[in-house]
């Protein structure tokens, strides 16, 4: 058992967290991935941007295995997702911690019954620790004890955003996808979002998939940038490299009005 | 140095040191919760006691909580239990779970005989407000029917048609079945035991009173309500959810207006059809098994029919229609309206919707009969 875990991590240590080859994704005739190819690396915040409609949610979709590909293949932590038998997957799945847009919360579950909804599928342990891990993934999130006992109706925009990421984070997984996490926050939540996947990325040692459109998170939170543009990633490397590009739509994007008040 | 998790007790001089190693994670949290209550009974030692988390070769929340309430319960008096061999890399961790404040969870799910009143008397209380909650509803639809006749140009006359669609020509198929097969059956069991007493063609005037009179009606009422009145509550209830009744108002649309009245036009509307469809579609079925089964040929069968029911059979069923219509749609619409924000709060408007539904419409019945009765239809 020792000697296992220990070669997986070797081997994991060595190889990118999430390795996507080739994929094609085809709705109907409209071909949205086009042999799309991309790593992400063990630890980093990749951010991960692209024209409305490119198909960024749609890669999402397509790694945690929620959209059929056409063609090519998707590695995660080593496991390759289409070879691999159920209990390789649910072990992938259990790794890995997924924030939806619009926060997917269970309607007729309370935040604390959301955020143990995994613990209680996949650990057998106490209430006790349970309720007491739950408050402290509350905390983490920067959300006070009380809202445990709310039902998610009764949640702002905000709130929704920060409890579905203490969901996601729930099992301490080694990877989270966050899609478009700071979409709807004031800018001061945005900030505060982005602080708080930093520190989480730092305290956990998170790998973080965000799609996102908020240049602020690309600026402050992301370690490198993957843009999508035809189906396929049209560039890829730190935020530097991404204002030295001449891609038309690059330039645009981190040269327009915006950005430019972002960065001054 | 990866590997199952222990936690050893090792004597250091006076001291007690408390050497955790191996991996501190999630998959090894229930070891992990046993090992560490173990270890809590520790705290009434006279020793002092020092956490060692140099070996541990993983840590995460679930590992990090647990060496906190250790150290809590470690924890005598002002002497505080120490941490040590904490590497870096883990100390914002083991720092951010210090912040948490360990609040026993309340919960507000037991049971007393005091709570169980005031649930029985809400409940009764509950009542009350169903019923103002219908009428509101009735006025508002009234009033919205007013202003359309008004402005005639205000009348959604796509969207009436579309539900007319949906609930009238769409239901036809399984009305007529099920009406045909009900007729079967009244029909057979009518011939099986009227045979007894030589009795068979009286078969005919059972089966044409029952059915134009009230069962043609009841029925497909009670299948309009779970068909159509479900679907209604389902519809107004996800649109409610998700916003977009809110959105029609701030538009300056009025939301009985563009939503519930085409709805309840064309339960109003289908409601006859369908009826009228199911009992000619019942005694379809009768008049096929009295034939088949009793030997009452059709020219027989219609003879009888004609002498044993009179227009007014016919006319006390179909009056009836529109009038149950309007309460399955009120009922619905009412119920899709009152949908809150949750998944379950839509199941439970929704079964509410086509179990109030079906009592009203029996409820109607009733009432019907005793107004047929006392003007002597």
């Amino acid at each position: 058992m020792a000697q296992d875990t220990q070669k997986e991590t070797r081997s994991e240590i060595q190889n990118p967290i999430i390795r996507v080859r080739d994929i094609t994704v085809q709705f109907g005739t409209t071909r949205v991935l086009d042999g799309l190819n991309l790593d992400v690396k063990r630890g980093e915040i990749l951010g991960f941007v692209g024209p409305s409609g490119a198909g960024k949610s749609v890669l999402t979709r397509t790694i945690i295995g929620l959209v059929p590909k056409v063609a090519g293949s998707i590695e995660v932590f080593g496991v390759d997702l289409d070879s691999s038998n159920t209990s390789q997957r649910r072990n992938v799945e259990r790794r890995w911690g997924v924030l939806f847009q619009q926060g997917a919360l269970f309607s007729s579950l309370t935040v604390r019954q959301n955020i143990q909804f995994p613990m209680r599928e996949y650990l057998r342990v106490s209430q006790r620790l349970m309720d007491e891990i739950t408050m402290a993934k509350l905390a983490m999130v920067g959300l006070k004890p009380e809202v445990a006992e709310r039902f998610p109706s009764e949640l702002s925009g905000g709130m929704i955003k920060r409890v579905a990421l203490a969901r996601a984070l729930s099992l301490d997984p080694d990877l989270v996808f966050l899609d478009e996490p700071t979409s709807g926050l004031d800018p001061i939540g945005a900030g505060d979002f982005d602080d708080l996947v930093r520190t989480l990325q730092r305290t956990l040692g998170l790998t973080v998939f965000m799609v996102t459109h908020d240049l602020d998170s690309l600026y402050t939170a992301c370690d490198r940038i993957a843009v999508l543009g035809n189906g396929k990633i049209i560039a890829a490397g730190s935020i530097a490299d991404m204002q030295a590009s001449q891609h038309p739509w690059l330039r645009q994007y981190f040269h327009g009005k915006r950005a430019r008040a972002v960065m001054s | 140095m990866s590997g199952d998790p222990k936690l050893e007790r090792i004597a250091k001089g006076n001291a007690l040191a408390l050497c955790a190693t191996g991996t501190w994670t999630a998959s090894f949290a229930p070891v992990l919760e046993r090992m560490v209550a173990d270890a809590e009974k520790l705290a009434g030692s006279p020793q002092n006691i020092f956490i060692d988390v140099s070996e541990v070769a993983k840590l995460d929340t679930f590992g990090a909580w647990l060496i906190e309430r250790l150290r809590r319960s470690l924890t005598k008096g002002t002497v505080e239990a120490q941490i040590a061999g904490l590497s870096a890399n883990y100390s914002s961790l083991v720092d951010e779970v210090r912040r948490v404040r360990a609040t026993p969870v309340v919960d507000g799910s037991t049971i007393t005989i005091s709570g169980m009143l005031e649930q029985i008397g809400r409940a009764v209380a509950g009542v009350g407000g169903t019923f103002a909650g219908l009428i509101d509803m009735l006025g508002a639809v009234l009033a919205a029917g007013g202003h359309v006749l008004i402005h005639p140009r205000s009348f959604r006359l796509t969207s009436t048609v579309h539900h007319m669609e949906q609930v009238c020509w769409r239901a036809v198929p399984i009305i007529v079945l099920i009406t045909f097969l009900i007729g079967c059956i009244i029909a057979q069991q009518g011939i099986f035991h009227f045979r007894r007493f030589g009795a068979d063609i009286f078969v005919v005037d059972m089966l044409g009173v029952l059915v134009l009179r009230e069962i043609g009606v009841l029925l497909v009422a009670i299948m309009v309500a779970g068909r159509s009145g479900s679907a209604y509550t389902a519809e107004l209830g996800s649109m409610k959810m998700r916003e977009e009744i809110d959105a029609l108002r701030t538009m300056g649309f009025d939301p009985i207006e563009v939503l519930v009245l085409p709805r309840m036009l064309a339960l109003v509307l289908a409601l006859p059809i369908l009826a009228f469809l199911g009992a000619m579609a019942a005694l379809y079925g009768g008049g096929l098994v009295a034939w088949l089964y009793g030997g009452v040929d059709p020219e027989a069968f219609l003879l009888r029919l004609r002498d044993a029911i009179s227009i007014d059979h016919f006319i006390v069923g179909i009056v009836k229609a529109p009038v149950m219509a309007a309460v399955i749609g009120i009922v619905a619409c009412v119920e899709g309206l009152a949908v809150q924000g949750s998944a379950e709060s839509l199941g439970q408007h929704t079964t509410a919707s086509v179990v109030k539904g079906i009592f009203f419409v029996i409820v109607m019945d009733g009432v019907f009969a005793i107004f047929f009765a006392s003007i002597g239809m």
